[in-house]
């Protein structure tokens, strides 16, 4: 049985779910608890800035924890409990405020067990918002997803609809490593099918959620919609693409896109964040080193600029990945 | 001081291991048979000493860049150790960790810590999982004055004392912070004060005086575990050597400097403090030098004979395999 649930209420599912099952499981973060601990009066909860925690405070009081406004207190606290014991999943309310709380996920939670050989376990998972859209501009509109899937230790996932976050969720919070949990704005209001009960969705694995052998688009998280609404118009012209959602960022499963490749022998990958360092280039460094032979298009990125996320409406759509820039770029491979 | 005879020459083995190990490493830096950063405890073992030889094995302590004195305290076998800081496999952390980030979990030695203050929030989530998995245990953190200065600090202490959770900030204010000397800093004269702002409890320890330290402790150790909440604990001390092996100390003050090593060096000051009420004999602590250096002798021995790490082991332990 499934039912349509939006992208956050998804997430609200899984942590329900984890935190039923597992009794280590603890929330942390500014307002995920949000007022609604506090006792005799009648207050509702806020359930986080946008609501994605709502009611798990009610039904866990003793495990869902509002924090002071200190990120990297939060965090690193967060890493202490895990390396002893417990299963922390922290909120992060934006992936911007990575800059107050680096050091916790840098060189504590992706180190520990590497500097300690092998003798620790770190079971955090950082849920945090991601990237464009809601004209939030400069300083919480940033997809710094490459930052995290860079550090080796961490893993970095970041689902494209509300069925895969619900079971991606649940599978990073059942990781016996740290993982961060990518929430994409542009998706985190969409709504989609979502089956009842407990499932996971394994990290590592993209999912191919279109097939056609003429081109491969290669998104993720934000981008997923835009690489399918491209799709349909390559189609309408006669040109099909296989969409490949790659839903885990580190670790990247290279196989699956080494075979998008294969079939198609062109490769879009369309990503939100800016282009030094990142994940799309990253993927293209991949087609071109380990999948030459297989190309017949130079490998094109679609992205945003190197430049901040502009506030004004009409910028922030420029700045973003659109479906027609990403049938430009097939257009200029073919 | 109700310590029994056994517990005063335990506590001073302790004291007389970390003080002729960290001797050990600063000869071997300097002989070039050893690498890395080496920050060396000497100077500061009663902070440690005083406080670990009153936790158990529930018990957690986070460390910072100077950590083999906590290590120790804690109960971390010397061979493993040493083995470590030659960075061969038979170290107690594969030789992957090294000096800065030498731990042992089993032992609930949370690890040295590269980053200055990264400690104080580690230990206070393992307060937290005390706290919430009802374990009875307490964590301690260990830091410098220099970490006081730091966000992580006073995020933590917030927290902690918010949450009335069960642990212990043990600041060893040894005067510097790196080379600069703590006053050009920090503009309070005891740190301990910091805690006030969190309305948390504080203590101030003669940081030199194994007892002092030991007294303050348990009175803060009874209060975390009577879950009263955190304890702040200002220990006052001297590092011996200088920030690290190689440091020309010529930022300090020579006299300054004498005076603390010369008069109240805690090995000394416990040795005329037991020998004047006649709790032990000279020659038991004497027998309990001789068997320390003997001791590390053997551990360096094992270590420079121990096998290298495997190469392939550079991309081992990145993630837990099983973990998915």
């Amino acid at each position: 049985m499934s039912r349509k649930l939006s992208l956050g209420m998804a997430v609200n599912e899984a942590l329900r779910i984890a935190m039923e099952t597992d009794p280590d499981v603890i929330l942390m973060g500014e307002d995920v608890a949000g007022g609604g601990d506090r006792k005799g009066d009648d207050v509702d909860e806020m359930g986080g800035v946008l609501g994605t925690t709502r009611g798990l405070v009610k039904a866990f009081p003793d495990r869902v924890l509002d924090t002071p406004i200190s990120e990297m207190g939060i965090l690193g606290t967060a890493v202490g409990a895990a390396a002893t014991g417990l299963r922390p999943v922290v909120e992060l309310m934006f992936i911007d405020f990575l800059g107050t709380c680096l050091d916790p996920l840098l060189n504590q939670a992706a180190k520990l067990r590497y500097m300690f050989g092998g003798n620790a376990r770190v079971p955090l998972t950082v849920r945090t918002v991601t990237g464009a859209g809601m004209q939030a501009a400069a300083q919480h509109s940033q997809s710094l997803y490459w930052i995290t899937a860079g550090i080796p230790g961490l893993k970095t996932v970041i689902p494209s609809n509300p069925a895969d976050a619900k079971g991606l969720l649940l599978s990073a919070i059942r990781d016996d490593n740290p993982v961060v949990f990518c929430e994409a704005k542009l998706v985190l209001g969409v709504s989609g099918e979502v089956p009842e009960g407990d499932y996971e969705v394994p990290i590592g694995k993209a999912k191919l959620v279109r097939g056609g052998n003429d081109v491969s688009l290669i998104g993720f998280g934000g981008t997923l919609p835009i690489c399918l609404q491209a799709a349909e118009q390559l189609a309408s012209d006669g040109i099909e693409a296989d969409v490949l959602d790659l839903r885990s960022l580190q670790p990247l499963d290279e196989d699956a896109i080494l075979a998008t490749l294969t079939r198609t022998g062109r490769v879009v990958i369309v990503d939100e964040s800016t282009p030094r360092s990142s994940v799309a280039s990253d993927v293209a460094a991949l087609c071109v080193d380990r999948g030459f032979d297989s190309l017949d298009a130079p490998v094109k990125r679609v992205m945003a600029p190197h430049s901040p996320v502009p506030f004004s409406r009409v910028l922030e759509q420029a700045f973003l990945p659109s479906a027609a820039r990403v049938v430009e770029a097939v257009r200029s491979q073919v | 001081m109700d310590l029994t005879r056994a517990e005063l020459l335990e506590a001073y083995r302790k004291l007389r291991r970390i003080r002729s190990f960290e001797d050990k490493l600063g000869e071997l830096v300097v002989a070039g048979k050893m690498g890395g950063f080496m920050h060396l405890y000497a100077g500061e073992e009663a902070v440690a000493v005083g406080v670990c030889t009153q936790l158990g094995d529930k018990d957690t302590v986070t460390s910072t860049h100077r950590g083999h004195g906590h290590c120790i305290a804690k109960g971390v076998e010397i061979a493993g150790m040493m083995a470590e800081l030659f960075g061969r496999a038979t170290g107690v952390c594969k030789g992957k960790g090294g000096s800065m980030h030498i731990a042992d979990i089993e032992r609930g030695m949370l690890g040295a810590n590269g980053i200055v203050g990264a400690g104080i929030p580690l230990a206070t989530g393992a307060a937290l999982t005390a706290r919430i998995k009802r374990t009875g245990g307490v964590a301690v953190a260990f830091f410098g004055d220099g970490a006081t200065n730091q966000g992580a600090f006073h995020e933590s202490l917030n927290m902690a004392a918010n949450w009335k959770l069960p642990a212990l900030y043990v600041i060893e204010n040894n005067g510097f912070g790196e080379f600069t000397p703590t006053e050009f800093v920090v503009p309070v004269k005891d740190i301990a004060v910091r805690a006030d702002s969190y309305a948390m409890k504080s203590l101030i320890a003669d940081g030199m005086d194994f007892f002092d330290v030991y007294a303050k402790a348990a009175e803060a150790l009874a209060y975390c575990r009577s879950g009263r909440g955190p304890v702040l604990l200002e220990c006052k001390t001297y590092r011996f050597a200088g920030h690290f092996v190689g440091d020309t100390l010529v930022y300090r003050d020579k006299e300054e400097a004498e005076d603390w090593i010369q008069n109240r060096d805690p090995l000394q000051n416990f040795e005329t403090q037991v020998l004047e009420a006649s709790l032990v004999e000279a020659e038991a602590l004497r027998r309990i030098d001789l068997e320390v250096q003997e001791e590390i002798a053997a551990a360096v021995e094992s270590a420079e004979a121990a096998p290298w790490p495997d190469v392939a082991e550079t991309e081992t332990d990145v993630y837990v395999e099983d973990g998915g």
